[in-house]
């Protein structure tokens, strides 16, 4: 009986002995299982990325935004005309009275130019109050962040980002100076350590003032999220339940904010990219499929090219069985030495992906990398199966006589 | 020893069938050196490719060695060709891609013979049909009548009761032709039963028997110079 070393090297000579063929197989397994790869990691990126923004907002976190996203009829408040109303400080402080709010956060966003000594930068400015920065995990690297005190007492000082430190007092020290904001005073009481993006706003690049301030500043009586904590993930539902009741009390009987948990986010981005990262993925499997094909091809022209050869070998003493043996091993070799190909191009590729772009983490999942494999292991000797049983049931007269 | 009984050997082309091998019965001892002959289509090829077990008959018994091979099944035939039929081909038939060594080694690595044993028996077939300084040599590097050796020593490398030659000097000059023939003649007085299909008297003149064939028929079966 042929031994299975001999068959390996039998089939490996083939294989070298036809350069051509081989590199042009190797070339279509290896961007297959390649392409598989690094589109998966792709995907996979974009869900990492998006999941980190989310979580970089802090934990147990329900935000409330004026408005509603549902559209709903016979309202009388919209039948007489009244319009929405603003969400207040007022509102944000009566969310506090629910013992399953650990703090909340008001928020107001706007833009305007900051100056200290001639030199102006226009910046995103975010008013706030000292909840924020446990609500948002940040740390402080100087200084302290903005004083507990009355949210609606507008007092004159900011705290900056660490781009806004740099760019605006340079060599100076920032902490203590006089900044001017539109037409305002502010004294730098701190400066922020936290680096990265947070819902779109660099963290560096940003100002944050009390949110009174930033009231009268931007001239805005409503403010543009309410940031509330919850201190288990198991009260989310009563505090969303108690959030909408307590804001509609105080809007005479109007549903009109829009409560929304970071879960439910997380989870629907979660979905939608998870289902993304499927779906390249299946079409780079197209590729694989394909290369699949290939490999049938150039087996079954291998099979009539060796057609002498096969009908040699069993005049010889192989059996069908040796030469389905023979034929399949050869579909091996290729199918694993391409995979491997593909695996170390695929890495190559979702590597220089997060050279290119650092906020992605590119790395494929290891369930694609291993199917991948699999798969492509699995079509090399499924599609050469064929070949190989029409190479093993060859007429060995047939097969001598043709030249 | 070989023993054909009323062998039929039909072939459909398109509507007609082709008797290619008519109720033919023989018996061929062991060391034997048989020469067949006959005009293209007469069924002598046909008749060394049932013997060499290339080929099953239509009807009829083929005993070999006192074993009834029409019986066998594949497999069991393989085997059978590995172990005691041995072929030599007019066009050679080399594996080009392989050396003059790998290619005389391949019958005993489809048996599965451990390497060592293998390179001591494929260095002493080089030794003994003069070509071990042609071991590592791949076939388009060696003569015509070189590459006839190999054959010889793949085909024998075995050690097969029975070796089969069908126009082994066809493609050869008259001197490599007239060397390759010598060395079959010698292996036949080892032991071997030599049974060979050609076209030139001069090499049937040569043999202790001349079977000649004619439209899938015996016509005659002679021993040369009676």
């Amino acid at each position: 009986m042929l031994l299975t070393r001999d068959a390996i090297k039998f089939s490996w000579q083939a294989l070298t002995a036809n350069t051509t063929r081989t590199f042009l197989m190797l070339l279509a397994m290896s961007i297959g299982v390649g392409s598989v790869v690094i589109l998966t990691s792709l995907g996979e990126g974009a869900r990492n990325y998006v999941t980190a923004e989310f979580s970089a907002l802090g934990t147990n976190l329900v935000i409330v935004i004026p408005g509603r996203s549902e559209t709903s009829g016979g309202n009388p408040a919209t039948m007489m005309g009244v319009t929405e109303r603003d969400l207040t400080i007022n509102d944000a402080v009566a969310l506090t009275r629910n013992p399953d709010v650990l703090r909340i956060a008001p928020l107001n966003i706007g833009a305007a130019e900051v100056s200290w000594q001639g030199r102006k930068r226009e910046i995103t400015i975010q008013g706030s109050s000292h909840e924020l920065l446990k609500l948002r995990q940040w740390k402080m690297s100087q200084g302290k962040f903005l004083p507990k005190m009355d949210l609606e007492r507008a007092k004159s000082v900011c705290v900056i980002g660490n781009k806004v430190r740099n760019e605006i007092f340079g060599a100076h020290s920032a902490l203590g100076q006089w900044m001017r904001i539109g037409d305002r005073r502010y004294r730098v009481i701190g400066i922020l350590d936290s680096e990265g993006q947070s819902l779109g706003i660099d963290i560096g690049d940003t100002v944050i003032i009390p949110v009174a301030s930033a009231q009268s500043l931007f001239n805005v009586p409503s403010l543009f999220r309410i940031f509330v904590e919850v201190k288990t993930r198991a009260a989310i539902p009563e505090v969303i339940t108690f959030i909408k009741e307590t804001l509609r009390e105080r809007h005479q009987g109007v549903e009109d904010v829009t409560v929304i948990t970071q879960d439910a986010v997380l989870a629907t981005f979660d979905r939608i990219l998870g289902a993304l990262t499927y779906a390249v993925g299946g079409i780079a499997a197209i590729s694989l499929a394909v290369a699949g094909i290939l490999i049938m091809n150039v087996m079954l022209v291998t099979v009539s090219q060796r057609t002498s050869e096969i009908g040699l070998l069993k005049s010889l003493g192989a059996s069908e069985q040796n030469i389905l043996m023979l034929i399949l091993i050869e579909a091996v070799l290729l199918s694993t030495l391409g995979a491997i190909l593909g695996f170390i191009l695929g890495q190559l590729g979702s590597w220089a992906i997060r050279s290119a772009f650092p906020v992605l983490p590119a790395y494929a999942p290891l369930w694609a990398t291993f199917a991948s494999l699999f798969v492509a292991m699995l079509t090399g000797v499924l599609f050469s199966l064929l070949p190989a049983k029409k190479a093993a049931r060859l007429n060995p007269v047939d097969a001598l006589m043709r030249h | 020893m070989i023993k054909l009984v009323n062998i039929h050997r039909n072939f459909q082309v398109g509507e007609q069938t082709v008797h290619a091998l008519n109720d033919i019965n023989l018996e061929i001892t062991d060391a034997e050196y048989v020469s067949i002959m006959g005009p293209s289509g007469s069924g002598k090829s046909t008749l060394l490719n049932l013997l060499g077990l290339l080929d099953r008959p239509t009807s009829g018994q083929y005993f070999l060695n006192n074993t009834n091979v029409t019986d066998l099944d594949e497999t069991e035939q393989a085997l059978m060709r590995n172990k005691s039929i041995g072929f030599v081909f007019q066009t050679f038939h080399l594996v080009p891609r392989l050396t003059a060594a790998e290619n005389i080694e391949l019958p005993l690595v489809l048996a599965g013979i451990p390497e060592q044993q293998r390179k001591d028996r494929v260095a002493a077939a080089l030794d003994s049909l003069d070509l071990s300084n042609r071991a590592d040599h791949k076939p388009e590097q060696l003569s015509g009548g070189q590459r006839q050796r190999v054959a010889i020593a793949r085909a024998t490398i075995s050690r097969p009761s029975v070796l089969l030659a069908d126009e082994p000097t066809g493609n050869l000059d008259q001197k490599s032709g007239l060397n390759v023939i010598e060395i079959l003649e010698a292996l036949n007085h080892k032991g071997i039963t030599l049974i060979m299909v050609t076209h030139d008297e001069s090499l049937g003149a040569r043999s202790t028997r001349s079977i000649r064939m004619l439209d899938g028929r015996i016509e005659s079966d002679t021993v040369p110079g009676k």
